[in-house]
């Protein structure tokens, strides 16, 4: 493949000839690459949050504790074979959509929002279990012939994306919401779904987002109608998107310098250390900080980009590009969300935010990325 | 559809990795989207929103200047700023202004007239200056809030620079207060100046001085943090405090005068006529200026202004009387100066003055007569026969002509707000006023200081200094400064003024002198001359009852030495014609015989 060998970079020790035996991380299912630039951006994630947190070690002692109970998850996940996935998706799917139900019925309720289930240490939301049920679920379908997808298909697979897509923004958590319906519209994509298909729903998209603008909640009306103009309300919702071109505007080239962000010290930037800790890389470190973030992203890409297009089945292949396009995702509308490009809606930065939950799913997909590089059975190529 | 599909590897693999590329693509466009706007942000924006960043963290917080003090002759304190420690209450920051002034009387004693107090300025002031509500407050009591403060946002504890006028009334009219800058006085100030002042000069000097005594407002640059609170400060550029004020006024002199007024109402400007500097400047009854720093209450404010005795009304500047007899020797020097008639000439006073073609007969105030009366004879004795004489043969331009040099019916442009111009009349005038046509009965009146003319105290008393120095007068003034030539009341013939004043000693000295009460026992040589004032309006005053209202003003005008002159000075006694020389004889002796006792 004439592409592939673009990524042969991040490649070094899986490109072999003939039958060679498996190194030592790849017998335990660990993809060297992929930890090291995750573990990276967990570091220039620490570097972040401490000046973010107002110098506070607790909070990066307590987000180095997610990160290693999420590593294990991913070790955990790394160790499960794409198979077995493949067999399971539809239950985990069922269960997920089922849980997602039941949170609307009786979960906890959190500023505003009905997203947790269970109690306790335990408390957990269902919405992230959906984050890898969704694309278990149409890797596992897609997979089946006839691949590209015939219409019936495709429209099945639409509404396997939009059952607990409306659930989800209905808690309200219209973020994870649009990040499940885009992962899954793009694995449809990636399945060769045809052009005329993607138009077409494209149109009729378009055509119900005054429909879309009825359902929604008031605050995300709110937070909409504020994308369009921050300035409307300068001090109240306005504000979050003001203040945080504010921070990214005076950092400049260089930055502030770390620790010296006075957007963020001074509190003017609201949820500096979760949804709006890009601005505060932004203040401190410069253009040239983003620019290194940004490059450690897209070097965590280039290797699932890398696991994508050399994995050995149609189902592997369907469910690696589409969980790398949700980390994609997720990362896009963070950052076009703190630059004021798209509205505000909240999508942690991954690795880099303070929190758990989501930061269990996302090292979890890893581990199934892992798991489909590592149980790769070797080929002469 | 068929049941049996088969799978296709190769061609699923090449679909599918198509399309992962057209996904790569896609991404690294977007990837560049983001890059391109934050390059917009971070280059091409950025002094833009340094700027906005700057605002966010840096406020600029004024630093009230302190406000000058006001000393005396003698460096005696007549005007300083106390700490104080202040309750305030800013509205803009209080959920429900009332609610929290009830629920701190809970906590802290509030009067009545505080709370009438705070809710009137309420009314008067904006929103978001704070406004006291309990002005002094005790150790104890701010220990109390300081425990409770979390429970009232927008009220604190403020420090604050209280006028303070420790000679109380005795100078209120001069020195004047200062009260809470409203609205109106908003309109008319330098706002930035004025950004963390709370007070204002209101009358007297400290109007008058406004600007010298304000100071120049300093400005502190703090950084701030997103809850309001002060991070650290970055610059300071200290207030310029106001000059200090020092007086001609020798407090000493004022209470003396105060003291000889006894119950009696009325004024007293004492001069010196080397220099204009005003001595003393006396207006009887008085008031506490400090009631008004701190905000007067309705229930002292009404007492005083419903004061029949008007004690606000500042007598020795606004009070316009006529001047009566004292304005004898100013058109006497007149008529001698400009040669009308000579020392020498006399006529014989039968008691009373006859017009030509007239039936009218105008009195002398000794109705009995005063025989052969020249102009010597003329001052000691006042005979207004005389003056009804000359007059005509001086006429009223004559007349006017003089008293305009000498100043009188002439705002005399003293360091002191709303000078009133006072009046001489003229034909013109009376046209203008009346619409009718001046008369010789006019005339003679005007000789003799009655009728239409009102001068205020201030103005005889500048009159009086400049006739003493022979015709040279000085502006007169209530700050220390170089002593100006304003008035020149020159003449043919300036033997007048020793004539003239050789006259006015014989007022006293004179065993016929009407100065009688002044006592004759002075051991300095002393020129002077009384008057009567008559009391026209009140008389045509339904409503005055007392028959102490109806009677005559007594006025004094003297100088002493008179080889010398170092105090001028004219006493206004209101409805009495004994006061006046006695406080005149008071305030001479505590001035000259001090002042020789300590050389």
């Amino acid at each position: 493949m004439k592409w592939a060998t673009l990524f042969k970079f991040f490649a070094t020790h899986d490109v072999r000839r003939g039958f060679a035996k498996k190194t030592f991380w790849e017998r335990i299912h660990i993809d060297m690459p992929l930890l090291l630039c995750l573990l990276a951006l967990a570091f220039f994630g620490f570097i972040i949050l401490y000046s973010a947190g107002n110098e506070n070690f607790a909070l990066v002692e307590q987000q180095a504790l997610h990160i290693a109970v999420a590593v294990c998850v991913m070790g955990i996940f790394a160790q499960i074979s794409p198979h077995t996935y493949e067999r399971w998706a539809v239950g985990i799917y069922i269960t997920g959509t089922i849980l997602l139900l039941s949170v609307l019925v009786m979960g906890h309720v959190n500023k505003g929002a009905q997203r947790w289930l269970g109690a306790g240490a335990f408390r957990f939301q269902p919405s992230e279990i959906l984050k890898l049920a969704i694309p278990l679920m149409l890797s596992y379908i897609l997979s089946r012939p006839p691949l590209p997808p015939s219409l019936k298909k495709s429209f099945l697979c639409l509404l396997i994306i939009g059952i607990p897509a409306i659930l989800t923004a209905k808690e309200p958590d219209l973020g994870t919401a649009i990040v499940l319906g885009v992962t899954g519209f793009f694995v449809l994509f990636l399945a060769g779904l045809s052009w005329r298909f993607i138009s077409v729903t494209c149109l009729v998209c378009a055509s119900l987002l005054p429909l879309l603008w009825y359902g929604m909640h008031d605050y995300q009306r709110l937070r909409v109608l504020t994308f369009l103009n921050p300035e409307r309300d300068p001090l109240g919702s306005g504000y979050h998107i003001i203040q945080s071109k504010i921070a990214l505007g005076s950092g400049g080239f260089l930055g502030m310098g770390w620790l010296q962000g006075s957007q963020s010290h001074l509190h003017f930037l609201p949820e500096h250390t979760t949804d709006f800790i890009f601005a505060v890389c932004g203040e401190e470190l410069g253009f040239i900080g983003v620019f290194i973030l940004i490059a450690v992203y897209l070097a965590i890409l280039s290797r699932c980009a890398y696991i994508t297009l050399y994995a050995q089945d149609s189902f592997s292949r369907l469910l690696a590009g589409s969980l790398s396009l949700m980390f994609f995702v997720s990362l896009f509308i963070n950052m076009g969300m703190v630059t004021g490009v798209l509205p505000v809606v909240g999508v942690p930065l991954p690795l880099v935010s303070y929190g758990g939950t989501s930061l269990v799913t996302l090292l979890a997909s890893f581990g199934i990325l892992m798991s489909i590089q590592t149980h790769r059975r070797l080929v002469p190529s | 559809m068929s049941r049996f599909v088969f799978k296709n590897p190769h061609q699923e693999k090449r679909i599918i990795n198509q399309r992962v590329i057209i996904a790569i693509g896609f991404i690294l466009l977007l990837v560049l989207f983001l890059l391109t706007r934050l390059a917009y942000l971070q280059l091409f924006k950025h002094s833009y929103y340094t700027n906005l960043s700057k605002q966010n963290r840096i406020e600029t917080v004024p630093i009230t200047p302190v406000r000058g003090l006001i000393y005396d002759r003698n460096g005696l304190l007549l005007a300083r700023n106390v700490p104080v420690f202040s309750l305030d209450i800013t509205p803009s920051e209080t959920v429900d202004v009332k609610q929290t002034v009830e629920a701190l009387s809970a906590l802290l004693p509030i009067s009545d007239d505080q709370r009438k107090l705070f809710y009137k300025t309420l009314r008067q002031q904006r929103r978001f200056q704070s406004i006291p509500l309990i002005l002094k407050l005790t150790d104890e009591q701010i220990a109390v809030f300081s425990v409770n403060r979390y429970q009232f946002p927008g009220v604190e504890v403020k420090a604050r620079m209280l006028r303070d006028y420790p000679q109380g009334d005795e100078l209120a009219h001069v020195i004047g207060y200062v009260g809470r800058i409203n609205a109106a006085d908003f309109a008319k100030l330098d706002e930035a100046n004025y950004s963390s002042s709370d007070y204002i000069g209101k009358t007297g000097l400290e109007a008058y001085y406004e600007n010298e005594l304000h100071g120049q407002v300093g400005f502190k640059q703090i950084e701030i943090d997103a809850s309001g609170n002060i991070v650290r400060t970055l610059k300071v550029t200290p207030p310029i405090p106001g000059k200090t004020l020092h007086l001609t006024i020798d407090e000493h002199l004022q209470e003396v005068a105060i003291q000889a007024f006894g119950k009696f109402h009325g004024a007293m400007v004492a001069i010196d006529p080397n220099n204009g500097d005003v001595l003393a400047m006396v207006s009887v009854p008085s008031f506490d200026p400090n009631l008004f720093v701190q905000g007067i209450t309705q229930t002292d404010y009404d007492f005083l202004r419903n004061n029949p005795a008007r004690p606000m009304y500042h007598r020795a500047l606004n009070g316009l009387y006529p001047p009566g007899s004292t304005i004898k020797p100013f058109v006497g020097v007149g008529a001698l100066g400009n040669e009308i008639v000579t020392p020498q000439e006399r006529i014989l006073d039968p008691g009373y003055f006859k017009l030509k073609n007239s039936t009218h007969v105008f009195h002398d105030w000794n109705h009995t007569g005063h025989g052969w009366v020249d102009m010597h004879r003329a001052i000691v004795v006042s005979c207004d026969t005389y003056f009804y004489w000359l007059s005509l043969k001086m006429g009223i331009k004559g007349i006017d002509q003089v008293l305009d040099a000498f100043g009188l019916g002439h705002a005399t442009g003293i360091d002191l707000l709303n000078e009133p111009e006072g009046l001489i009349p003229s034909p013109a005038w009376k046209e203008k006023r009346w619409g009718q046509s001046w008369y010789p009965g006019d005339t003679l009146n005007t000789s003799i200081g009655q009728g239409y003319m009102q001068v205020s105290p201030l103005q005889l008393a500048v009159a009086t200094a400049t006739l003493s120095m022979h015709g040279q007068g000085y502006q007169p003034h209530l700050v220390q400064s170089d002593a100006t030539l304003r008035y020149q009341a020159d003449f043919t013939q300036m033997s007048a003024y020793d004539d003239i004043i050789t006259a006015m000693q014989d007022v006293i000295r004179s065993p016929e002198g009407r100065g009688f009460r002044f006592g004759r026992n002075a051991p300095y040589s002393v020129a002077a001359k009384t008057g009567t004032a008559q009391v026209y309006s009140i008389k045509d005053d339904a409503t005055a009852s007392s028959l102490e209202a109806l009677r005559d003003h007594g006025l004094f005008i003297a100088f002493a030495p008179v080889e010398n002159p170092k105090i001028a000075v004219v006493v206004v006694a209101e409805h009495t014609g004994e006061t006046a020389p006695v406080v005149a004889r008071k305030v001479m002796d505590a001035y000259l015989l001090r002042k020789e006792l300590s050389s």
